[in-house]
């Protein structure tokens, strides 16, 4: 087991009323070479166990390992690509791969070439001069890609990097990730709420149930790459799937909108002129 | 004017009152920049040294004249300590400012990536806050300059101020009138060429700039 989450619970202090709790109870061990995704609606806590694995927030209990060692903070050997680029705007595209690449006492020369090696990996060598403005969305995420991936992580924590955008480069990187996942067999932990993405994508899912975030079930995907959503293994689950994230929505509706809410219209006789009796 | 400019009188003096404000500029862009660190690294920092930096901020500089003349005697000293105390505050309040305003983002990423202590702060927490620290500078060079000249015009040993005041005192309207025109001129030459120039290479690097 490379990570382990041992009964890990999260709670947020908040003034002057009890405490929130994010996470209850999860356990999750994940296998060296893995690509597991974290699917749930928003809201269920799935960016704070990817924080918490990352180092960057703390688990209020339970254990957290990586390689058995605890974790005490954020480290190189876990690299996270975040929702939005997070591109360095002072530095252009060629000194953002870098930077990580000098912090870890790599030359001049050979983080250089490395970066460049990455950003081929994504198809951005002729931007290396460029500055992150003067990239679309898509490119500075694919250039956040290759700042993760040069960093050589045993670990890539990936935190719904394609939410923000469009669904053709979407696809692309899509295509390019799992390349990328199958040519360097790293671990990939990868957050989504993309019901698709995440059976395109990955060896095992967890689904999440939210209020407070557990873990619902787990699936394995047992389909031959390339993938294709035609596969009638794929599609069956993705319905099953998308059941298990309509009830945790129901849920969520519910607490906001009242019991008498029902997510799926016209499964309940709602027309308010045929009423069920509930007025008498 | 141009006999002034010729006999090197105004052009000393204008060599001596610059010399003065760099020196002076340069120690409290330094204070500035570690105490707004301060203030928007530690909360109690913020608490207390941020509300007496807020109140000190409000008492113009000239007033400590008479207090730094007591503590260092007549001389540059003084005139020194006016010019620092004069940009030092809004130095603190705007680097502090831009220091807290800071993407979370870019110190999460700096941090996966091993970043840490001074490296931290030399490549996220200060490029990051440029655009604030360059609007915290301009201002603070005008405190300064002014600053500068009530300094020199009161205490002063030397340098514009202290022209200007001879001027006065020998009834040369001529040299007065001389001297503001270059007291104009410098401050304007400064903000154009170094601030507005830093501005703008900012704003082309960033993309951002804004037309309202």
């Amino acid at each position: 087991m490379q990570v382990v989450l041992q009964n890990v619970n999260k709670r947020f202090q908040r003034d002057g009323s009890q405490p929130l709790t994010v996470l209850q109870d999860i356990n999750l061990n994940i296998e060296r070479g893995e690509f597991i995704s974290l699917l749930g609606p928003s809201g269920c806590g799935k960016s704070t166990i990817l924080n918490i694995v990352a180092g960057l927030e703390t688990a209020s209990d339970g254990i957290v390992t990586v390689n058995g060692q605890p974790i005490k903070g954020p480290g190189t050997d876990r690299i996270v690509v975040f929702q939005e680029s997070g591109l360095f705007p002072w530095m252009n595209v060629l000194d953002n791969v870098t930077y990580g690449l000098l912090l870890k006492g790599m030359s001049k020369k050979e983080a250089h070439e490395k970066a460049m090696e990455g950003l081929r990996m994504v198809h951005l060598t002729r931007f290396a001069k460029s500055f992150p403005h003067e990239l679309s969305g898509g490119m500075k995420q694919r250039v956040a890609i290759a700042r993760a991936f040069v960093m050589d992580p045993e670990i890539l924590l990936m935190d719904e990097p394609f939410a923000a955008l469009d669904e053709q480069t979407r696809m692309v990187l899509h295509e390019e990730l799992q390349t990328i996942w199958q040519k360097t067999g790293k671990t990939i932990i990868f957050i989504t709420h993309n019901i698709r993405e995440a059976v395109m994508l990955s060896t095992r899912i967890i689904l999440m149930g939210t209020r407070p975030g557990i873990i619902k079930k787990e699936f394995t995907v047992e389909a031959a790459r390339p993938r294709d959503l035609s596969d009638s293994v794929l599609r069956h689950l993705e319905a099953r799937l998308l059941q298990g994230l309509e009830q945790e929505m129901e849920k969520v509706l519910k607490e906001e909108m009242g019991d008498d809410y029902s997510y799926k219209k016209g499964a309940v006789l709602s027309d308010p002129m045929h009423n069920l009796g509930s007025d008498i | 004017m141009i006999n002034g400019l010729i006999s090197g009188q105004i052009l000393e003096a204008t060599y001596l009152s610059l010399r003065r404000l760099a020196f002076g500029f340069v120690i409290s862009i330094t204070l500035g920049l570690l105490m707004g660190y301060l203030i928007a690294r530690y909360k109690w920092v913020d608490d207390t040294l941020g509300f007496l930096v807020t109140a000190l901020q409000s008492i113009p500089s000239i007033v400590w004249l008479p207090l730094a003349i007591l503590w260092f005697k007549l001389g540059e000293a003084p005139i020194l300590f006016i010019v620092t105390i004069g940009a030092t505050w809004t130095m603190t309040v705007t680097s502090s400012t831009g220091f807290k305003n800071i993407n979370p983002l870019f110190l999460r990423v700096a941090r996966t990536m091993g970043s840490s202590g001074f490296h931290l702060m030399r490549t996220v927490i200060l490029p990051a806050s440029v655009p604030h620290l360059i609007s915290g500078l301009r201002v603070a060079w005008a405190f300064a300059w002014r600053a500068l000249m009530a300094g020199e015009l009161v205490g002063g040993t030397g340098g514009l101020g202290h022209l200007l005041e001879m001027g006065r005192s020998l009834q040369s309207m001529d040299l007065v009138l001389a001297i503001m025109i270059i007291i104009g001129v410098v401050g304007t030459i400064i903000d154009n060429q170094v601030f507005n120039r830093m501005e703008k290479s900012v704003q082309k690097k960033w993309g951002v700039s804004a037309r309202i």
